[in-house]
């Protein structure tokens, strides 16, 4: 095989999910600016909200791994050696992250044009320690 | 029927994306992309040959389009036509998943018009008569189309009126699968399959001796019938067969073992040297030669087959093999690394049509295509090609549904991972299995339109 080509894979994800790529592009693109913008922001994180988008990004997680099953006729139930084990993760963290960044960001933007003051980032317990 | 679209199918969708506030951001994604594109493809006008060439492709299907795209990519000015009668495109590779009931019908069927470069001239007809000492071809309405070059990607000619008693109407009837037939023989197929996996029986399986496109395949459904007969709690009220042609299940001698072990953890009964002369449909027997004369199996279910061959319109030209293993059907006279013809060197055989010793696949179809194209504008051009086909083909075998092998190979039976240490070619894997039916279409459909 010839080596891969970055534009293989852009033309081959445009026949896969043809103007779904794009949406899934831009909600990437926007997911994570709102993130960085309500970052920047709020000057830290919170971690009350942080630790509340994890756990539905869990969920993210989850419903990513079901959907590949759905696409493929299949489930990670067939799993057959580290390489897939390997794809069964990338999906999951894939799901997780995006949807922690993603509800983490909304929840933000939400905090913000309803002008609630945002809770002062917490430091983390080690942090309380040292201090 | 001149095509004259403006841009690429590609672009045209990215063009269509309406500009308004809620899809600037998504817009502006995709502009990075397109300008990527654009980019790419002002380098490639910059880079294209001109020329006043007559180029026929004799063939729309997998090989065919794949030549017509890059040509009209590399080339500017040239008089391109494709001669091909069947408006249906037939995504072959999926036939398999549709007769193992994975995808529907639909999933193999387009249409030839909506790959078919802009450009590029499509005469609706069959060619009939190769002429290369002319250079010229003839078409069934008796339409001499005259070439400078001419690309041969016919495909091949499945032989069912070899197989004595074999009755194309019947698929799907009475236990008679055969899934290379069409999209609408493997949905036959799998009906006459669930059946038998409900029933159980005698399951007989085999390849023919000819050459044949996709020679994983016909282990991949033995493979999957296993597999419904276990998810149906019956594998134990079936017996299967499989009757290899010669004395392998397949031609590279480490994938025969490992198949070989894998037909013996699944119970599959081998049987070599068995080649299926005749059937009768109604009373369920095949007929098989076998080395000491012929053998009789009753079967409950079959997947029929048949022998392959070039068509006839090559195999009665000047085109084919004139001795050795490629002759007797017809194969066509390539050099197995430029695809060139060796007699007529303005002639180019690709796909299935070529007489070359590995690989009838999709696989064979997006490496062959470009080291043909490469020469062909090298000739016009003036300048010498280094591009060599290296017999480079994969079969992504499949071994139980939601696992398969991905076996990559080239001419000289080596194994050539396109994701070593990440992928291995003999294992059974989900990953192979995601590729198959996720990633495999895309890249093929974007071969055709000359991005893959």
């Amino acid at each position: 095989m010839n080596k891969p080509d970055p534009m293989m894979f852009l033309v081959v994800f445009q026949e896969m999910l043809g103007p779904l790529l794009w949406v899934l592009v831009a909600l990437a693109v926007f997911g994570v600016g709102a993130f960085l913008v309500v970052l920047i922001k709020e000057r830290g994180i919170v971690s009350r909200r942080l630790v509340r988008a994890e756990l539905v990004g869990l969920v993210g997680g989850a419903l990513s791994l079901v959907l590949m099953a759905e696409v493929s006729s299949s489930g990670f139930t067939d799993a057959g050696g580290p390489a897939d084990w390997f794809l069964i993760a990338l999906v999951f963290g894939v799901g997780l992250a995006g949807t922690t960044i993603l509800v983490y960001a909304l929840a933000g933007v939400y905090a913000m044009l309803s002008n609630r003051p945002a809770p002062a980032p917490q430091p983390c317990p080690m942090e309380r320690e040292v201090v | 029927m001149v095509r004259s679209r403006n841009d690429s199918d590609l672009l045209d969708k990215l063009g269509s994306i309406s500009l308004n506030r809620r899809s600037f951001l998504m817009l502006g994604a995709a502009s990075v992309s397109a300008m990527l594109l654009h980019s790419q493809s002002v380098r490639a006008q910059d880079n294209k040959v001109k020329t006043t060439s007559r180029i026929v492709i004799a063939g729309g299907g997998a090989a065919g389009l794949t030549a017509a795209s890059q040509l009209a990519n590399r080339l500017d000015g040239a008089k391109i036509t494709v001669i091909d009668a069947r408006k249906e495109h037939l995504y072959q590779p999926g036939f398999t998943l549709i007769a193992a009931g994975i995808k529907p019908m639909a999933y193999a069927i387009s249409s030839t018009a909506e790959y078919l470069p802009p450009g590029v001239e499509w005469v609706e007809e069959r060619v009939v008569e190769f002429d290369p000492e002319g250079h010229r071809v003839v078409t069934g309405s008796g339409k001499a189309i005259p070439y400078d070059f001419l690309v041969v990607a016919t495909g091949l000619k499945l032989d069912y009126d070899a197989i004595v008693g074999m009755n194309v109407t019947r698929i799907g009837q009475n236990g008679l699968g055969s899934v290379y037939h069409s999209p609408a023989s493997a949905a036959a197929t799998w009906q006459a399959l669930s059946t038998f996996a409900d029933r159980g029986g005698v399951g007989v399986f085999g390849r023919p001796a000819t050459e044949m496109k996709c020679s994983g395949a016909p282990l991949k459904y033995t493979f999957i019938s296993d597999d419904h007969l276990r998810r149906r709690g019956n594998r134990d009220k079936a017996e299967l067969i499989y009757n290899a042609h010669n004395k392998t299940l397949f031609s590279v001698p480490i994938v025969h073992e490992k198949a070989r072990m894998l037909f013996q953890d699944r119970g599959v009964k081998i049987q070599y040297d068995h080649i299926l002369q005749s059937i009768d449909v109604d009373r369920r027997i095949a007929t098989f030669k076998t080395l000491d004369g012929s053998e009789e199996l009753k079967y409950d279910f079959i997947n029929v087959i048949p022998p392959m061959r070039a068509p006839d319109a090559v195999r009665n030209s000047p085109l084919p093999w004139q001795e050795g293993p490629f002759a007797g059907d017809g194969w066509m006279e390539v050099d197995k690394g430029t695809l060139r013809h060796k007699r007529y060197p303005n002639v180019f055989g690709v796909g299935d049509v070529a007489g070359v010793p590995k690989g009838k696949t999709a696989a064979s179809v997006k490496w062959q295509v470009p080291v043909a194209v490469d020469h062909l504008v090298a000739t016009i051009a003036g300048t010498q090609s280094d591009a060599v086909y290296n017999g480079y083909t994969s079969c992504p075998m499949i071994t139980r549904l939601g696992r398969a092998m991905l076996v990559e190979f080239d001419y000289q039976d080596n194994l050539t991972p396109s994701f070593p240490g990440v992928i291995a070619p003999l294992e059974e894997l989900w990953v192979t299995w995601v590729i198959k039916t996720m990633a495999l279409k895309p890249t093929y459909l974007a071969m055709l339109r000359g991005y893959a």
